[in-house]
């Protein structure tokens, strides 16, 4: 458990769909966050600045109404009545020779910012027997006879509050988008980890252990609905190949045993005539044919076989030099009698995991066609090279080849051309080779070797077994 | 030689049994896999030959049981089953050989024959000689009234298979099973032209002929 929860901390991690997708949704989030937040921060503000406005200016009508109608004591009057009722409003009423008639503020402000009717300025206030700067925002005006009025109100509270938001937002998008990448890694690593149980499952069976079952956790999620969906896909699927297997054992066992009858009678009738009766060649003939049926049913079956992946259990790591060089060994004589020049041309080890059995049937198969079809003095190589996509082993002949438009029609099943309807053959030797290439997850193509035809079954380069890399490279486009 | 038959096929049981008295054996039969196994533990056989499907007990479990009791006559299974599969189980369960049917009556002569010769492997043998052919498996030599013989590898494992059989019919099949470990029929008789080639080393210029063809069988090397 311990290694599988690390494993999925590799730099695949930012490969992976699900932390592309926490990733976006992190920063949308972030972006709108901040947005919102921002947004609500400058309409409040700009409220509450209106509202400042307004009280200011509502104040500033009474006492210039005041001024008007009761004069100058009046005003001073009402001034110092409001500054006792210890509000937030700032009052200074200076004389035009400078003195201070009335109000909380010691001077007028030296410099102020002058915000269209308003002015913000900065002033000292007594707070615990220390003078502290404070921030206000407020309206002056003169008043007829050189007097000077202002009114305001503090604001350094705003002020502060503004600036406590702007220095502390940064952190909280900071600290957002850290959580949200611990959160996206941890989400899309638990994601990973289950696709990765699913992904190993499926390579498995592809590679013909069809008991497998993808694991079902408790938490009745969406990954445990596929994982039981493809469960009972999975054991349709094995259903249906017991099945098949089922199907042709039995035929193979209910078409042996009458066979067998078949050729035993023959056999027995055989010997009881003389070697001179008049019916033995006839006798001969018979069983030739029974043989002839007998070779026909053992290749439908094994392509059967191979098809159902029966054979997959008794895959090993096989040379595939050495089973190349054993074929083309056991051929030899046969090309050299009619004169062909088999040639094998020299490989390096290469290990592939696979039936030897089965290739070394398949590659015979390929080397008799070739040197069944090429004339006298031809030639017939077998080549086993590495490509950059995995191992090609090929077999070309100098013959007459087959021509391009009935190269896949030769590949099914009894399909014979019209050339070699009278030589022998069971007609299955290609759709056995393609179905031994098909078990090993490898390809038969055939092509022209101007003249004559070449035939290459190409293996993949880790055939059957993927490795952990191999299996997440596809969801990941370069 | 003394052979059992257990077989559940009355009719392919009526031939083998007809087919192996006529060849000058001494054989029992039994048509299920109980049956079988009692004969087979009570009474000493040179060879059994076994189906791998039979009633109350199968072919595979039958010998099992042989080998469990230690029980080690040669043992030939028959099998009607598809074949990819099946011989190497049969091998593992215990058998000494593995024919599917249909098979041809003189193929289970030659291989119950070996299977019988096999069973008496005299002390490990380093030369083996027939007529004036000698065979020097230490230094991998082969010598005709002296002459050396110079043989490919393949050419060396097939004349000592053939020399091990001296004066047993030997099949094609056979020879590609233990010379070239194929267990598959080449479509062109390819074994015939390595074999004719073996006779050209090892009979051209000679009066006595080794290398004999038995026709509709195979072959036999022997000193006449």
């Amino acid at each position: 458990m311990r290694g599988s929860f690390f494993r999925h901390w590799s730099p695949g991690l930012l490969r992976t769909q699900a932390f592309r997708i926490v990733l976006i949704y992190v920063f949308v989030f972030a972006v709108s966050a901040t947005a919102l937040v921002g947004f609500t921060y400058w309409n409040t503000e700009r409220s509450l600045d209106a509202q400042t406005d307004q009280i200011i200016e509502v104040e500033v009508a009474g006492l210039r109404e005041q001024y008007q109608r009761l004069g100058l004591i009046a005003l001073s009057d009402a001034i110092n009545g409001r500054v006792a009722q210890h509000g937030s409003g700032l009052y200074i009423l200076v004389s035009p020779t400078g003195s201070v008639l009335a109000g909380n503020l010691t001077e007028l402000p030296s410099s102020a910012k002058v915000t269209g009717r308003f002015v913000e300025f900065d002033y000292q206030r007594n707070q615990q027997g220390q003078d502290v700067t404070h921030t206000a925002r407020g309206q002056a005006f003169f008043l007829t006879g050189g007097f000077v009025l202002l009114v305001a109100r503090d604001v350094s509270e705003r002020r502060l509050t503004r600036q406590l938001f702007t220095t502390t937002l940064p952190w909280s998008v900071g600290l957002m988008l850290l959580f949200g990448l611990v959160g996206g890694a941890l989400l899309s690593r638990n994601m990973l980890a289950r696709l990765d149980v699913i992904n190993r499952t499926s390579a498995d069976i592809v590679a013909g252990n069809f008991s497998r079952r993808v694991p079902v956790t408790n938490a009745h999620d969406e990954f445990d609905a596929l994982a039981e969906n493809l469960n009972r896909m999975l054991d349709r699927i094995e259903r249906l190949m017991k099945g098949m297997r089922n199907v042709v054992d039995s035929v193979a066992h209910d078409l042996r045993t009458p066979l067998n009858r078949l050729r035993n009678r023959l056999e027995e009738t055989q010997r009881r005539l003389g070697p001179q009766d008049s019916y033995t060649a006839d006798i001969e003939a018979a069983i030739a044919e029974t043989d002839r049926l007998i070779a026909t049913f053992n290749d439908l079956l094994l392509i059967a076989e191979a098809d159902a992946g029966a054979a997959r259990g008794r895959m090993t790591q096989i040379e595939l030099t050495a089973v190349v060089e054993d074929v083309a060994e056991l051929y030899a004589p046969l090309a050299e009698e009619k004169n062909i020049s088999l040639a094998l041309a020299p490989a390096g080890v290469v290990t592939i995991e696979g039936n030897r059995s089965l290739i070394s049937q398949a590659l015979a198969n390929l080397v008799d066609n070739a040197i069944k079809y090429t004339p006298a003095g031809g030639q017939v190589g077998i080549v086993v090279a590495e490509t950059p996509t995995g191992i090609d082993l090929t077999v070309a002949d100098s013959g007459p080849g087959i021509p391009e438009e009935e190269r896949e029609r030769v590949l099914e099943r009894f399909v014979r051309l019209e050339s070699s309807r009278n030589s022998p053959g069971t007609g299955l030797g290609l759709s056995l080779v393609a179905a031994v290439a098909r078990m090993h997850d490898a390809r038969l193509t055939l092509g022209d070797n101007g003249p004559g035809l070449r035939a290459t079954i190409s293996f993949p380069r880790t055939p059957q077994r993927k490795s952990r890399s191999d299996i997440r490279e596809p969801s990941v486009p370069a | 030689m003394r052979i059992l038959v257990v077989e559940d096929d009355l009719e392919a049981q009526r031939y083998l049994v007809n087919g192996l008295k006529e060849a000058g054996h001494v054989v029992d039969e039994a048509a299920d896999g109980e049956t079988g196994l009692a004969l087979a533990l009570s009474r000493p056989y040179d060879v059994a030959i076994i189906d791998r499907m039979l009633p109350k007990m199968d072919g595979l479990a039958v010998v099992a049981e042989m080998r469990e009791h230690g029980n080690n006559m040669p043992i030939l299974f028959l099998s009607a089953l598809s074949e990819v599969d099946d011989r190497v189980k049969g091998l593992k369960a215990g058998g000494d050989d593995y024919l599917t049917k249909p098979y041809a009556f003189v193929e289970l002569l030659a291989r119950i024959d070996a299977l019988m010769r096999r069973r008496s492997p005299s002390a490990v043998k380093t030369k083996l000689s027939v007529g004036d052919l000698d065979l020097d498996l230490l230094t991998r030599t082969a010598t005709r009234a002296g002459q050396v013989i110079d043989l490919q590898p393949r050419e060396f494992r097939l004349l000592e298979y053939l020399m091990r059989h001296a004066g047993q019919v030997v099949t094609r099949t056979m020879l590609l099973e233990s010379v070239w470990e194929y267990h598959f029929d080449p479509q062109t008789n390819v074994i015939d032209v390595h074999i004719s080639r073996l006779r050209a080393k090892i009979d051209k210029g000679f009066d006595v002929l080794l290398l004999q063809t038995i026709r509709g069988a195979g072959y036999m090397i022997r000193a006449r």
